[in-house]
């Protein structure tokens, strides 16, 4: 049967050789290289789950109002759009169990990717010849954010429309050009032309999945080209790769891991509730509600909008920086921006511009941890005082002292936290030093024991 | 001692009650936990910032005393939902004692059976939720705590609107007629456990419980799972 | 009926019997073999049965409730479940190698010259190159400009005067959301209003404002905003000036002093403005005060506008302090 259809295959499509190969291919072994492939799986399942999702939504902010099941939103005016997700939601069956499947894909998606990222980053994975799938790789994660983001505003209900206005905002903010291209892109001012929609939904149902689709087959394409790296360790080297095949090694653990992802994914999607639109009530530009918050993802920028005074910087009547743009643009600017240059910083810095196969460990590089680390720390601590409100709900400690806290600890933490990292590198790095010495001082005493003629 | 005095001279205050036993007992509850600061009679001290309670009616009395907000335990605090101190009969006694210091609205009785859940649903966006959050999980305004309305009965949730208490507005049955308010306590009992049927609710506060869980639950799982499925050729 | 016994017997002989590798197949093995595992072949296959369960029971839960709990727990517990077989097989029963290979060239400098010998051949007998290279990039840039140029279409790039443009104009009266007519006397103090212009679209940002009552002694507009309010009650635009949210929060006392001042406050970054004071900023990352909009009283009693907001409404941009808002 086997022997059958390679023939067939080989005989059609002179796939033996190739195949031949591609069973050979040897990948290092460390559990950190999977987390890449959780990344991919989850994007899988985001793609699977959407396609049946857009079988029922209706990418229409037409003006309806709702007679469905869902009682305490009866008689009420809403858009078509947010209508339909209620509806999947609530009278599809199987629909709600696929939608929150979906929200909780993207929401692991980028935290997998964010995970395969600092990985990458603490090693040095991204140095020559890696470069290049790197940039891609950053690129995959701001298309994957903004993408996630179009399909958290699609629905229209009260809280992802707010969300949608304050990304409004943040383009607006632009200097320069950002009322112009807010306007050009909403179809004018906000909430925008009848035409939004349709944009917002063709770009996230086609657009961006074919973007993201394209660059993570050259990105998979870029790795299988150079191979993967590996750790140093007994007969590797920067020539020599140690690994277990393809097949049959690989083949039942990768397929294992992706019905592992697609499995807690289910799990999560019935058992969890993500993103109860029908609670949230249908959006319109006069309402709001307290505790809107966007997901985890863009959290770092809604502790930046809130951190930052009302700094509108003025030169006579014009505008030049409007206040939303230092914690909603100009801060991810510099996260983004930091992580493209990083390759090329380290490379002018350390003179360094060999090829690379092996990684490094975070202690080898200190200098590195210590900048990844207070890099780390700065987005976290923005992050975490995005949530300040909810922290002075629970625990009762005054949002505005916690305000002022943060605006100290962005400024003072990731230096702090960065000196720590270089520390403990070089503590760890002495501590190898002290051990290995101490072997070789045994190993002399053994042999000095075992030859007395000496 | 001066708070006995002070009882004293508050007996002769006292108009005359409809049952001596019980107002006597109001009193001499009032004297005990509210006199510091409300003053003699209810109308106030100038030394302390406290509002007069002539007037307020048994309506307030019955709000601030069986949430607990009342007493304080340091006058300007914001009231919060706190540990009632007093027994309902008691509570019956103070709040009497205090209808009696002077007119005032009397404990509604609200009858949320015959208001609209969508209507109320409507009049909570417009009014409420704001503070309070759509599914009434509470939330934070600048220099305040908006409650969560958990543990609020529909009889507080009315006095609550007409009262306003702390920075909450006041809306009168001008502004939020008795057939609305219904409508809206309907509302909030029905979003105390509201249709969470995608599963563990997470408390229905949105992202930020469910960021948690995507990096507690998900991500960490799938780490665990790359570990189990990484690890090979070892021993 | 001795015949369909055999079978039976066959099939089953057949399915739970084991297969053993041939003497000859050892010699033409690629990978090593590894020794039998029977334990671990019963763990896959219990899995593989739990997973068969799983699947069945999410579609007979599909077909007879469809409760999403259920759906979930079933279909996600049948992913597991095959997910554990496989790493089980992967670990226990398919044999362990761990190979070496060399890592691909860095560089194949010979290649690299053929490449680049070809495409220079293929151009050689040009003789206008640095011209044609010229025009090529001329007419791919323009074809390219073309292309977008219908993107233009999409909205008013080059229009932004639009952002200044409100329905609110002298005379027009403020309604409620269902259109009924808001008079002076319905506002009442410490409370807080939503209005909207007379027939226009409510979705708009220029139309939602709140209204709210002050005491007038309380009241401190600044002189150029003097005059705004109608008896105390004054009128702001409901869009925050931070990042568009609507102001629904309103700060108001009980009782003063010991409790905040009033303020309205924006819930999504707490954005906090002062009513009594313009609209002025007390706390939060608003880089602007709330437009306020004149108001007056007419002859009925009822609120109108008296012309247009102090300033543009919402979110700030990079034109937002160069000219007043203007009416549609």
């Amino acid at each position: 049967m086997i022997r059958r259809t390679v023939r067939y295959l080989d005989q059609r499509a002179g796939a033996a050789p190739f195949v031949r190969k591609a069973l050979r291919y040897l990948f290092p072994d460390h559990w950190s290289f999977l987390l890449g492939e959780v990344a991919l799986y989850a994007f899988l399942v985001l793609v699977a789950t959407g396609v049946y999702l857009t079988f029922f939504f209706v990418d229409s902010t037409h003006d309806v109002v709702y007679h469905g099941s869902y009682l305490p939103l009866r008689g009420q005016h809403m858009s078509e759009a947010y209508r339909s997700v209620v509806d999947l939601s609530l009278s599809v069956k199987a629909g709600l169990l696929i939608r929150q499947t979906h929200h909780w894909a993207a929401n692991v998606f980028i935290a997998a990717i964010i995970l395969h990222l600092l990985r990458v980053f603490f090693t040095g994975a991204y140095r020559k010849p890696r470069d290049f799938t790197y940039l891609i790789g950053v690129t995959l994660l701001v298309l994957s954010l903004l993408e996630a983001f179009m399909g958290y505003s699609l629905v229209d209900d009260l809280m992802s429309g707010m969300g949608l206005f304050i990304g409004y905002s943040v383009g607006l903010s632009i200097p320069f050009v950002g009322a112009n291209v807010m306007a050009w892109l909403f179809g004018g001012a906000f909430p925008g032309a009848e035409s939004l929609w349709p944009r917002l939904y063709i770009a996230h149902v086609l657009l961006f999945p074919i973007l993201i689709g394209t660059l993570l087959a050259v990105h998979l394409a870029l790795v299988v080209a150079r191979h993967h790296t590996q750790f140093r360790g007994v007969r590797r080297s920067e020539r020599r790769i140690v690994g277990a095949p393809t097949w049959p090694a690989q083949v039942p653990r990768s397929l294992g891991l992706l019905l592992a992802v697609a499995g807690v994914l289910f799990l999560l999607g019935g058992l969890v509730q993500i993103n109860p639109v029908w609670l949230w009530g249908p959006f319109h530009t006069w309402q709001a509600t307290n505790g809107a918050q966007p997901d985890w993802y863009l959290g770092w920028l809604i502790g930046g909008l809130r951190l930052v005074p009302g700094w509108d910087f003025t030169i006579g009547r014009y505008t030049v920086v409007p206040g939303p743009f230092w914690g909603g643009a100009a801060f991810p600017l510099i996260v983004m921006g930091f992580l493209y240059l990083w390759p090329w910083l380290e490379r002018m810095a350390t003179g360094d511009r060999g090829f690379h196969n092996l990684l490094d460990r975070p202690r080898d590089r200190p200098v590195r941890t210590a900048i990844g680390v207070a890099m780390v720390t700065w987005v976290l601590l923005v992050f975490i005082a995005g949530s300040s409100d909810r922290v002075s709900d629970l625990f009762g400690i005054s949002y505005v002292d916690q305000i002022w806290f943060y605006r100290g600890a962005v400024l003072v933490g990731p230096a702090l936290a960065g000196v720590v990292a270089h520390r403990v590198c070089r503590e760890l790095l002495a501590g190898e030093a002290v051990e290995r010495e101490r072997a070789r001082a045994e190993t002399e005493a053994r042999l000095a024991r075992t030859s007395p003629g000496a | 001692m001066s708070v006995r005095v002070l009882a004293v001279l508050l007996a002769l205050a006292v108009p005359g009650a409809a049952s001596a036993a019980r107002a006597q007992q109001g009193l001499a509850l009032y004297g005990r936990y509210c006199v510091s600061c409300h003053g003699p009679g209810g109308e106030g001290l100038p030394s302390v910032p406290a509002p007069s309670l002539r007037g307020v009616g048994a309506l307030a009395a019955d709000f601030y005393l069986r949430t607990g907000y009342m007493p304080l335990p340091r006058a300007g605090l914001q009231p919060r939902r706190s540990r009632l101190l007093l027994g309902p009969r008691a509570i019956d006694a103070l709040v009497a004692y205090v209808a009696s210091l002077g007119g005032g609205p009397p404990v509604p009785a609200p009858h949320p059976e015959r208001g609209s859940l969508s209507a109320g649903q409507q009049l909570f966006t417009e009014k409420c939720s704001g503070c309070h959050q759509i599914v009434g999980a509470g939330g934070y305004v600048t220099g305040a705590v908006p409650p969560n309305l958990d543990e609020a009965t529909p009889v507080q949730i009315a006095e609550a609107v007409r009262i306003g208490p702390y920075v909450m507005p006041t809306f009168t049955r001008k502004a939020i007629t008795d057939s609305q308010l219904d409508s809206i306590i309907r509302y909030v009992e029905f979003a105390k456990h509201p249709d969470n049927r995608g599963g563990w609710s997470l408390g229905d506060v949105g992202p930020v419980p469910e960021g948690l869980v995507t990096w507690f639950l998900g991500a960490s799982v799938l780490v665990g799972v790359c570990l189990v499925i990484g690890r090979r050729l070892r021993g | 009926m001795a015949k369909t016994r055999d079978w039976l017997l066959a099939g089953i002989v057949l399915l739970l019997g084991r297969t053993r590798s041939q003497p000859g197949d050892r010699e033409r093995r690629l990978v090593p073999e590894r020794p039998p595992n029977p334990r671990a072949e019963l763990a896959v296959l219990a899995l593989l049965g739990l997973s068969s369960s799983a699947a069945i029971a999410f579609v007979v839960v599909y077909a007879l409730s469809a409760q999403t709990q259920l759906l979930g727990l079933a279909i996600g517990l049948a992913l597991v479940f095959l997910a554990a077989a496989l790493v089980v097989a992967g670990k226990e029963l398919m044999p362990e190698e761990e190979l070496t290979d060399e890592y691909p060239a860095d560089e194949r400098p010979p290649a690299q010259e053929t490449v680049a010998q070809l495409v220079d051949d293929g151009v050689g007998s040009i003789t206008r190159r640095r011209l044609l290279k010229l025009g090529l990039l001329g007419a791919g840039g323009t074809l390219g400009l073309a292309a977008i140029a219908p993107a233009v279409s999409f909205g008013p790039l080059f229009r932004v005067r639009e952002l200044f443009a409100t329905p609110w104009r002298k005379g027009r009266r403020l309604v409620d959301e269902s259109g009924r007519p808001w008079r002076a006397s319905d506002i009442e103090e410490s409370d807080f209003y939503t209005a909207f212009p007379e027939g226009a679209n409510k979705e708009e940002i220029g139309s939602p404002i709140v209204l709210v009552r002050l005491p007038p002694d309380r009241l401190a507009l600044p002189r150029e905003l003097t005059g705004y309010d109608a008896s105390g009650i004054v009128a702001y635009s409901k869009i925050c000036t931070h990042a568009g949210c609507a102001i629904a929060m309103y700060r108001a006392p009980l009782f003063q002093p010991g409790e905040p001042r009033p303020a309205l406050v924006c819930p999504c970054h707490y954005s906090t403005f002062d009513p009594a004071r313009g609209g002025e900023v007390l706390f939060g990352p608003a880089g602007r005060p709330l437009p306020m909009l004149p108001l007056e009283i007419d002859a009925h009693g009822y609120l109108r506008a008296r012309g247009n907001f102090d300033g543009p409404v919402g979110p700030s941009w990079w034109g937002v302090r160069n000219r007043k808002p203007s009416s549609q």
